[in-house]
């Protein structure tokens, strides 16, 4: 177990990078505290192979280094640093038993037959694998091949860091479920730093105690479940995270309010005096949770919006509804015994959950 | 459900059955009659019942053929497929040298077995030919003509020249379908670099090197032009293979009954061997699976 420092750390895949777009990795200064669960969060192709790759040295990063436990590792090959992965398709030995492929990470390192007998039962027990480690790996099936490359990241109890690519992405839904309970037990059994790749948000918050969240190379920011979703530190993490993600939209400040095409949306002192101090675009953001929408002949009142509803849409234990005013498209979250009456509403925005964003970056 | 029952259908197996029945069966049925009969002419003939195949498996000629036969294919495969397995293993993976590796192997593979046994007879020949003119240059005594060994190993290089091509061609498909992931993973595991080869790239490889195996068993089995170039089966019987001696006793001498015993007992062996090895290997692969 240790703890990860990545310090001004940049990658290209280029010999000889300019832009800021010829870097797969923006520079960052990251740290991953020892026995944290962290999930990296973000859409295909934001950087999160190519970080993960960076921490388990299958890449050496072109720029900046990479610390365990405060000793520099950057140029080290993933067999001397001491590290677990998991990739996102199966990777076994197909000529050994489950039990040979389990045990094949500490034997590789030299650790004597009783200690590997010891540690690949109770991992086999831990994956259910206990009947089948006499089989041959090759005649098993994908959801079976991906527990044994799963047991294999957890096999080496004495690992820096286990790190998890997307692992469950081949496993099928309930097995899925299962398989993130039995990270979460051994990581609160072990405490091993977790780092698990994912572009599934239910994936990241179930399973994580902290979620990185990545967009373009950057991250853009770090915080737990919670966080992320009430306090969004750039517009791609609300839009991200959430179902459905936040409402966004352009705005201008006047008159100690903020204008969306044309309605007025009352702020609080602390949005009007963050903005004052803000040049760039400036867009307002606000979840669909946080939004009431009041049907049939209701009161617009002094800071109500009349806006049409386009679609109801019920979910289940929730509805969502397509509002709209101007170019302004919004949705809302009902209750499930909300009615929703007619084509036309009052929308109201709670002050308190509105947020301010300045070049997509969070102002108040 | 009432099954519909129509005959006609056989005719539309008859185009096989008469491709089959002329290409093989046919042939193969010339084959066994001869080995039965003593015929003279169309006429003349007299059922010898297996008079021939004793007479073929009790000629001590014939056995010595089989035995430098089967010591030829041996070494033919102990050469060529890890020699192979080692060549692939060493090919770039990508860039120019792809192509270009690919070309410079696949030009044996394009060369006639006639016109390779030339280059080896003239390449060979301590005179006017490079190789035997060097060879002899550093006081080694060779020439392919006199000594029955130099003859041989000349045969048996000018095998491992045209040939293990093909086995490297096929490994390297084999390697080029292995997912970069295994190589990731084998390094997060710590394997060494025999164990990449022994649990990872050899079992990919598995596939391709039995078929590599039964084509090189078989065509090293059959082996005849080259050793007719070079020296015709000499020096001695030195390179009388059985194909040579085969021939020798159908077309040289006129022998068909024994002849056609001998194809035939040819033909078994030949069978035997690749079923054996095929099933032996897919059993191999099954173990364990239940």
């Amino acid at each position: 177990m240790a703890r990860i420092d990545l310090k001004s750390l940049a990658h290209s895949y280029f010999p000889d990078p300019k832009t800021d777009e010829d870097y797969a990795l923006r520079r960052m200064e990251h740290v991953w505290e020892d026995g944290g669960a962290y999930a990296l969060l973000g859409p295909s192709g934001c950087g999160k192979t190519t970080l993960l790759n960076i921490i388990s040295g299958l890449l050496t990063p072109s720029h900046g280094q990479v610390l365990f436990d405060g000793k520099d590792v950057t140029s080290l090959a993933p067999e001397e640093r001491n590290i677990a992965q998991v990739f996102q398709f199966p990777v076994i030995y197909d000529t050994m038993t489950v039990y040979d492929n389990l045990a094949f990470p500490l034997r590789n390192r030299g650790i004597d037959e009783k200690r590997v007998d010891a540690r690949v039962r109770e991992i086999a027990g831990m994956l259910d694998l206990t009947g089948k480690l006499k089989q041959k790996a090759r005649g098993l099936g994908a959801d079976e091949k991906q527990t044994i490359s799963l047991g294999r990241g957890l096999v080496r109890d004495d690992v820096s860091a286990i790190l998890f690519d997307e692992p469950l992405t081949v496993i099928d839904p309930h097995l899925k479920w299962v398989l993130r309970r039995k990270l979460k037990e051994i990581h609160n059994k072990l405490r091993p730093t977790m780092v698990y790749v994912t572009h599934d948000q239910v994936e990241a918050l179930t399973f994580a105690d902290k979620v990185v969240v990545m967009y373009g190379g950057k991250v853009v920011q770090l915080g737990t479940p919670q966080e992320l979703f009430e306090n969004p530190a750039h517009t791609f993490v609300g839009y991200f995270i959430g179902s459905p993600g936040m409402n966004i939209m352009d705005c201008k400040i006047d008159d100690g309010a903020a204008w969306v095409d044309g309605q007025r949306i009352s702020l609080s002192d602390r949005h009007l005096e963050a903005v004052s101090k803000q040049t760039g675009k400036l867009e307002l953001g606000i979840r669909p949770e946080f939004l009431t929408l009041e049907t049939g002949n209701a009161d617009k009142g002094s800071d109500g919006i009349e806006v049409n509803i386009t679609k109801v849409e019920d979910l289940g234990q929730f509805k969502i509804a397509t509002t709209r005013f101007g170019a302004s498209e919004i949705k809302v979250k009902l209750g499930e015994d909300e009615q929703v009456v007619g084509q036309s509403g009052i929308l109201r925005f709670a002050p308190e959950w509105t947020k301010l964003y300045a070049d997509s970056q969070l102002v108040a | 459900m009432n099954k519909i029952t129509n005959n006609k259908a056989w005719f539309l197996v008859l185009p096989v059955f008469f491709i089959v029945a002329i290409s093989a069966i046919i042939p193969l049925m010339t084959v066994v009659n001869y080995s039965v009969q003593d015929i003279f002419d169309p006429q003349t003939r007299f059922f010898v019942g297996t008079e021939w195949f004793e007479q073929v498996l009790g000629d001590s000629r014939l056995h010595d053929a089989l035995l430098r036969q089967i010591f030829y294919t041996l070494s033919v495969l102990f050469i060529e497929i890890p020699l192979g397995i080692a060549v692939a293993l060493t090919l770039p993976r990508k860039g120019w040298g792809v192509s270009a590796s690919m070309v410079l192997l696949a030009l044996p593979l394009l060369i006639p077995w006639n016109v390779v046994g030339t280059i080896w007879q003239i390449f060979g020949r301590a005179d006017i030919g490079l190789g035997g003119y060097v060879i002899n240059l550093m006081g080694i005594d060779y020439n392919y003509a006199q000594n029955p060994m130099d003859a041989w190993l000349t045969v048996l290089v000018m095998d491992v020249w045209h040939w293990t091509s093909l086995i490297v061609l096929l490994c390297y498909a084999g390697l080029r379908s292995i997912p970069d992931a295994y190589y990731q993973a084998a390094k997060i595991d710590g394997a060494s670099r025999w164990a990449v080869f022994r649990f990872i790239q050899l079992p990919k490889m598995q596939s391709v090197l039995v078929i590599g195996v039964l084509l090189r068993f078989m065509d090293s089995f059959m082996i005849y032009t080259e050793p007719f170039v070079l020296t015709g089966g000499g020096p001695g019987n030195a390179t009388t293979f059985l194909s040579q001696f085969l021939t020798r006793m159908a077309v040289g001498q006129f022998d068909l009954g024994p002849a056609a015993a001998f194809s035939l007992v040819y033909f078994l062996i030949i069978l035997l061997v690749c079923w054996v090895f095929y099933t032996v290997v897919m059993n191999a692969g099954k173990q364990g699976e239940q």
